[in-house]
């Protein structure tokens, strides 16, 4: 058995079932292989496009997400999909060839540096020397990636590595992982759970925020006892949409930079503000230096360096999400909060989220998709204006069904990341809200997705602009509109055509919901393409240097 | 302040340039970091000199240990040890010079390990308050050049 077949091995016994790569001269042994391994590659159309993929398949799936790419120019396009999946602690295994062993170093055909590269951008990586490696290495990254704060690991192969005979790895004896300095802590400390619950109990304006951590940790359910047992208000990032249902009377919705206004002000006004699983990142601060000032604050998180790093903490408690809930659950009593709520009512009913009703916009698609989809849908966004008014207006109420770049905000990531999820769930509908910008980063995907037969509904909002960028212009630029003009456009309706997509088109208000019927009912993919206006802007928003109260609001 | 990490870490290819490329990254000042070998061959000794507020140190050792190959760390700062540098100094020396400079050695118990006929090469060990007396003691004699290691440390007492 040679490098290759082993790698493919010990990816099989790791439960990997499907690939997302391109190939290449460097991973020539891994490809021959895959003809005979029952694990299934599926062909995209970019390797950026296979690391999104792979992005997508793990939060769908919830174990890893593999993508595979030949040395060179595959592993830089990979690039920005780990940097990603790096931001938002998706669990990914990048696997790269590389030039053979003898060669590098000396700027062969198709070398690059891409352990160097990825360093700042990978939980670990490692540059396989030795065939009898692999069997480890795999197993180490699959743990690494997996488990603590999750994150993608890349493992780099020379192609004479994969060439090379080595033992066939054992299949029921996998490698056992002791790694000496990679444990992580998984029970928060008892006395600070004390602690916290303590200042729940005196708290009189209590706050959950709730990040990512929860959807990793599966930690909704324990979340929801723990807010309805103490009526503590629930505010997420952009990371935590779904962890908690949003048509709850204690979701508050998305908090910071675009924040509803009842979460914006529940925070500013909180005496006690709960964070778990997040990492105060500045998208959901806003300035800190005014952020939360009246709240005594908790930080429950996996990654000690997180507890402090953004905002001052006075309660720290490193540990598992759902694990830290458990025990906040074992301590912590019924409570009445009636005021609060009452408060948190007021806010609700004097400071709606709303749009303007008097001409076609995407919040009144996005609202109404979630009307009809909400309890069934995994839904994917792309980067920009229309990835705001989703996180605002879908109202998610299914932990992990919002799959969004969010640390890096990458456009482009849309299409290929609802490929992989839907790879991750052939049964279940799966949904792309993308721009007329986003798309066009990683249009090519939709030959992935038709090869796949994918029956992708996407919702296409074509306001001819960088809408998010043209707004920062509005803001910060005294409406000196600068690049953001999509003069040219495709005929979208062509381009799906050519690619054997239906097609249909939006461009009244009155079409909405009949429309968006029809195009759900038809079995195959589909393109919703809907007509918006450029001058539109997301709000609320919370100007740079600003607090979270200080937030403009639609008139 | 100026803190003391004492860093054991895995003894792979490539960890320097994690680590240092962590502090860069990051934007942390190191002010030296020496690493070698220890007692036992899988693992490597780093010991890094940093500046920073308490703040700034807390995230540098939390930051260190999210490098899977970074095993333990300590802050050895506020603890008895030992620190050591070693320093080569090359400093102007003529015949009329170089019985007081030999003097000079012998006060900082530094040895003279090359002689030329206008300069004289010094070693020295010692903590960086003495290497720095000693370079302030020899700089009116000239000094040519000199090549100094960082900080290398250890907890005093019995382990
Ligand atoms: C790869 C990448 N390049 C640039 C940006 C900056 N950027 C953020 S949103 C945006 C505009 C997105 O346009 P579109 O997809 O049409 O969405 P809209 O805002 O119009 O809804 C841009 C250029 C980015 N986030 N990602
Ligand atoms: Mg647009």
């Amino acid at each position: 058995m040679n490098g290759a077949q082993a790698l493919l091995k010990c990816l099989e016994a790791n439960g990997v079932e499907m690939i997302f790569g391109y190939p290449g001269g460097s991973v020539l042994p891994i490809y021959d292989a895959l003809l005979d391994s029952p694990i299934r590659h599926i062909l995209v159309r970019c390797e950026q496009g296979a690391a999104h993929a792979a992005n997508g398949y793990a939060r769908a799936a919830g174990k890893p997400g593999v993508c595979l790419a030949t040395s060179g120019p595959g592993a830089t396009n990979l690039v920005t999909g780990i940097a990603n999946a790096y931001m938002d602690s998706i669990p990914m295994i990048a696997i790269t060839g590389q030039v053979p062993t003898s060669m590098v170093g000396t700027d062969a055909f198709q070398e690059v540096d891409i352990t160097g590269i990825t360093l700042p951008i990978t939980k670990h990586n490692y540059l396989v020397k030795d065939p009898a490696e692999i069997p480890r290495v795999v197993q180490e990254a699959f743990h690494i990636a997996s488990t603590g704060r999750p994150g993608p690991v890349l493992i780099d192969i020379p192609k004479d590595v994969l060439q090379a005979q080595c033992p066939c790895p054992d299949a029921d004896e996998k490698p056992v992982v002791d790694i000496k300095g990679y444990r992580p802590n998984v029970k928060g400390h008892p006395s600070q759970i004390k602690n916290a619950v303590k200042l729940i109990e005196a708290a009189k304006r209590p706050v959950l925020m709730i990040g990512g951590g929860i959807i990793h940790a599966q930690a909704s359910a324990e979340l929801f006892e723990l807010a309805t047992r103490a009526n503590i208000p629930v505010a997420t990032t952009l990371m935590g949409i779904g962890a908690f249902s949003e048509t709850h009377r204690l979701s508050l919705g998305l908090m910071g930079m675009h924040g509803t206004p009842y979460a914006n002000l529940a925070i500013s006004k909180a005496d006690l503000l709960i964070g778990i699983g997040v990492r105060f990142g500045d998208r959901a601060t806003g300035d800190v230096g005014k952020f939360a000032r009246d709240a005594k604050i908790v930080h429950v998180d996996i990654d000690p360096a997180e507890i402090g790093k953004n905002a001052d903490i006075d309660v720290p408690i490193v540990g598992d999400a759902r694990i830290v809930l458990k025990e906040f659950l074992k301590l912590t009593p019924p409570m009445e909060q009636a005021e609060w709520m009452d408060q948190i009512a007021a806010w609700k009913q004097n400071r709606p989220l709303k749009f303007r009703t008097d001409q076609l916009t995407a919040q009144q698609v996005i609202e109404t998709v979630g009307n009809l989809t909400r309890d069934k849908a995994w839904v994917a966004t792309d980067v920009g204006q229309h990835q705001i008014w989703t996180a605002l207006f879908y109202k998610f109420n299914r932990p992990g069904s919002f799959i969004t770049s969010a640390g890096l905000g990458t456009m482009g990531y849309g299409l290929p990341a609802a490929n992989g999820v839907q790879m991750a769930r052939p049964d279940d509908m799966v949904i792309l809200f993308t721009g007329d910008g986003s798309i066009q980063m990683q249009m090519q995907e939709l030959g992935t997705a038709r090869q796949e037969n994918l029956p992708l509904k996407i919702i296409l909002f074509n306001n001819h602009a960088l809408g998010m960028v043209r707004q920062l212009q509005h803001f910060y630029c005294g409406k000196r509109y600068s690049g953001v003009k999509m003069t040219f456009n495709p005929q979208f309706s062509s381009l799906a055509e050519a690619y054997g997509i239906q097609y249909y088109h939006i461009s009244s208000q009155e079409a909405v919901e009949s429309t968006l019927k029809e195009a759900f009912a038809h079995p195959g993919m589909v393109m919703v393409e809907v007509a918006v206006d450029e001058q539109e802007m997301v709000y609320p928003t919370v100007l740079g240097g600003k607090g979270l109260d200080e937030l403009i609001v639609c008139d | 302040m100026r803190h003391t990490l004492s860093v054991i870490v895995e003894n792979k290819p490539g960890i320097l340039t994690r680590v240092a490329g962590l502090f860069a990254r990051r934007g942390y000042n190191i002010e030296s970091l020496v690493v070698g070998e220890t007692e036992n061959p899988q693992v490597s000794r780093m010991t890094i000199v940093v500046d920073g507020d308490e703040k700034i140190i807390e995230q540098v050792t939390k930051q260190l240990h999210k490098l899977i190959e970074v095993i333990k760390i300590s802050d050895i700062t506020q603890e008895e040890s030992v620190h050591r540098e070693l320093i080569l100094v090359r400093v102007a020396a003529d015949a009329s010079t170089r019985g007081e400079i030999m003097q000079i050695c012998e006060i900082f118990r530094a040895s003279i390990v090359d002689l030329s006929r206008n300069s004289v090469m010094i070693q020295a060990t010692g903590d960086q308050k003495k290497i720095e007396a000693m370079l302030t003691t020899l700089r009116p004699f000239g000094i040519r050049e000199f090549a100094r290691t960082g900080r290398i440390s250890m907890v005093r007492g019995s382990k």
